[in-house]
């Protein structure tokens, strides 16, 4: 599982930014040995342990945050190599990803913490491209973006929804970004000890931006492709749930 | 707008805002009891006079007592939908704290797991 990564990690600190910008990605930072990645988790014990896999053929550090899954999912993902954090009852994805993010801040070595959802629509390219943005830009927060090019299919429906998301995002954050509701980020280790999220199931990602926004951080946009399957759509909000999204975030 | 109908949105509003904003705590708690002691005099005086409520309800303009009474209810029961919703609130936070502490104690340390995962590879 861990054949595509051939040098031993680097135990100290990742080198500078553009230290040697022609060596290859994975040889230049090791399987990222300063970077944890974030997986919330609930119910997706059929695409989990492929996930953590392709994951962990470029990250070393993987912890999954077993929201109180029903299912096997934790034990598989364990398999599949990550350190499995859990919920013993289900609390939402947010309140996941600030267990996450707090686990990994307990790791004085961690530089940056990157989130990616289980169900296996980001991809590790996109990921790893976005951490070694962070590092060479100096920024603390990477968003991705599935509206910064046309790969990402969308249906107009959906699409309408997530633009009008994003608009309510602008004016309420006063962070502008593409696309408001996307599961990929990679946070500095400062970004990620200035969130505190409240919002425990989906009014998160507004909620992250905020923190992001009033922390007065460095941040950018990256264009990245979220693949659409049969799986990944069964699983997603309903749109109705949006509707959710919006009142708690106005509510508090 | 009759004078009662700007009362009684003024008072829906207000009933909003200050459950809204007070942080649960004693004072809320006894504006709360307060709110409900007032509102079971009410009812009760309206069952051994319902003559009295109308009249009151003419002095301040309002057809009949039973719509008065109406009002208050309408105004009552919204208090206690956002109340109930922000103890809910509180209450999820807790559990929330709780939970996560528990899991965090209980998970391989981020040191270790760093050990064993650099060790695999």
């Amino acid at each position: 599982m861990m054949g595509a990564v051939t040098s031993t990690p680097h135990r100290a600190e990742q080198g500078a930014p553009g230290e040697d910008p022609r060596a290859p990605a994975a040889a230049r930072a090791g399987g990222h040995p300063g970077t944890w990645v974030v997986v919330p988790l609930y119910r997706e014990a059929a695409v989990v342990a492929d996930v953590v896999a392709e994951l962990r053929t470029r990250f070393l550090h993987v912890v999954c945050v077993d929201d109180g899954s029903p299912d096997s999912s934790a034990a598989l993902a364990e398999a599949a190599g990550a350190t499995v954090v859990r919920h013993g009852v289900n609390l939402g994805q947010g309140a996941a990803l600030q267990t996450g993010i707090e686990y990994a801040l307990r790791d004085e070595r961690m530089r940056s913490v990157v989130t990616f959802d289980a169900d296996g629509q980001h991809r590790v390219e996109d990921a790893e491209a976005m951490v070694q943005r962070l590092e060479a830009e100096q920024l603390d927060a990477v968003f991705g973006s599935r509206f910064l090019d046309r790969r990402t299919e969308l249906d107009r429906l959906r699409r309408a929804v997530l633009r009008a998301a994003t608009v309510y995002n602008n004016a309420t954050t006063g962070v502008r970004l593409t696309d408001a509701h996307n599961g990929l980020r990679v946070l500095s280790r400062r970004a990620a000890s200035c969130l505190r999220l409240r919002h425990d199931r989906m009014a998160h990602a507004t909620e992250l931006v905020l923190q992001v926004g009033r922390a007065d951080l460095r941040w950018a946009e990256h264009p990245v492709l979220v693949r659409y399957t049969d799986y990944s759509r069964s699983k997603g909000q309903s749109l109705l749930n949006s509707v959710n999204i919006l009142v708690e975030t106005i509510l508090g | 707008m009759l004078f009662i109908q700007v009362v009684l949105i003024v008072a829906v509003l207000c009933v909003g805002a200050v459950l809204v904003r007070s942080t649960a705590g004693e004072r809320h708690q006894a504006v709360r009891r307060i709110l409900l002691g007032v509102l079971v005099v009410l009812a009760v005086a309206s069952i051994l006079a319902p003559g009295a409520v109308t009249v009151v309800a003419r002095a301040v303009g309002v057809g009949r007592g039973t719509d008065l009474l109406l009002y208050g209810l309408v105004v009552a029961f919204l208090g206690a939908l956002v109340s109930a919703y922000r103890r809910q609130r509180s209450l999820e936070s807790r559990l929330t704290q709780l939970t996560r502490r528990l899991a965090l104690d209980e998970a391989e340390p981020p040191a270790l797991a760093r050990a064993r995962h650099e060790e695999a590879s």
